[in-house]
């Protein structure tokens, strides 16, 4: 990767272990389903096939930092498990597109979007 | 699925309240998340039962798992010794499905104590221990327990003499650590089951020690 490994400069922004960071923020929460669903996805497509760990990893890294620090976990999981599909050719750019719009006009809120 | 908002309450039809977290505004990454899921049920993918399956298993994932695993190596001598050679064969032997990863055991003594992070993202021993907590996702946890892992141990409350040496694993998607928290004193002749009790989840990530009784 570079001949400077404790150069802050030469890491990429997700390779953070040693750097200078604040006290660690205790409060935590419980998963919320469609949260849990995102990670079956992930076990699932896993274990199919239909994408890797690494196809996984690439996504988020390159996702870069402004989305660590503005969208949650499962947020950036979905958004790389998507990816993934996309390119594993599992579904078109376009049948994701309309999915999502049918899926939001079906009510405001997960509970009511998530069984039609 | 019936969503008849009728009632002010918002009350579902079996009376009870809708999740308060399924109830707020439906945000983008949601929608994703039900579109891919549709998607890869109706191209035959997945099915709807292996999700629900895949989501029920998670639920019933908690550090009782591993806390029964500490247990037993804290009562059987045979055990720790093929724990700490092979954590998922030993954990396997248990009935808990481990996956294909390697996981690997690190023993807390009188001179060590074992500390586990995944300075990259989130790996964890999720299946011994359930989903992560928040905190060791953080930027604070995973840039500091590398390099200052007293004074972030002394965050939770566990403050090391000098005399411990202290050693930080750092995981992999592949390669993941559990730590055999030291069985503390005065739990002579307890049994697996009242020792279990004893061991926290922090305890098996080296950010806390086991309780006494």
């Amino acid at each position: 990767m570079t001949d400077k490994p404790n150069d802050p400069a030469a890491r990429r922004w997700h390779d953070m272990g040693g750097a200078s960071a604040g006290p660690v923020p205790m409060d935590g929460h419980d998963f919320a389903l469609w949260e849990k669903r995102v990670d079956a996805l992930m076990v699932l497509c896993g274990s199919k096939g239909l994408l890797s760990v690494h196809g996984l990893r690439r996504v988020l890294e390159d996702m870069g930092e402004e989305a660590f620090e503005n969208y949650s976990y499962y947020d950036r999981w979905i958004a790389a498990i998507n990816q993934n599909l996309v390119e594993h050719g599992v579904y078109t750019l376009e049948e994701l597109g309309t999915r999502m719009a049918d899926v939001a006009a079906r009510g405001g809120t997960y509970g009511e979007a998530t069984d039609g | 699925m019936p969503h008849d908002h009728a009632d002010h309450d918002h009350l579902s039809p079996s009376g009870h309240p809708y999740r308060a977290d399924n109830d707020g505004p439906l945000t983008y990454w949601q929608q994703m998340e039900i579109a891919v899921r549709e998607l890869l049920i109706e191209k035959g993918h997945i099915t709807a039962a292996e999700i629900a399956t895949q989501v029920n298993d998670m639920d019933s994932r908690s550090p009782a798992n591993g806390a029964a695993v500490v247990a037993r190596a804290w009562t059987d001598p045979e055990f720790k010794t093929r724990l700490l050679a092979d954590a998922g064969d030993a954990s396997r032997e248990m009935g808990f499905d481990i996956g294909p990863l390697e996981l690997i055991a690190v023993e807390n003594t009188d001179e060590v104590h074992n500390l586990i992070v995944c300075t990259l993202c989130s790996c964890y021993p999720r299946n011994l221990l359930g989903l992560p907590p928040d905190w060791y996702k953080t930027r604070a946890y995973r840039s500091r327990a590398v390099r200052e892992p007293r004074s972030v141990l002394r965050e939770f409350g566990v403050d090391l003499p000098d005399g411990i040496r202290v050693r930080v694993h750092d995981s992999t998607a592949d390669m993941r650590y559990i730590v055999l928290p030291a069985r503390p004193k005065g739990t002579d002749g307890m049994d697996a089951d009242a020792l279990a009790a004893l061991v926290t989840r922090d305890s098996m990530i080296g950010a806390g020690l086991a309780r006494t009784p």
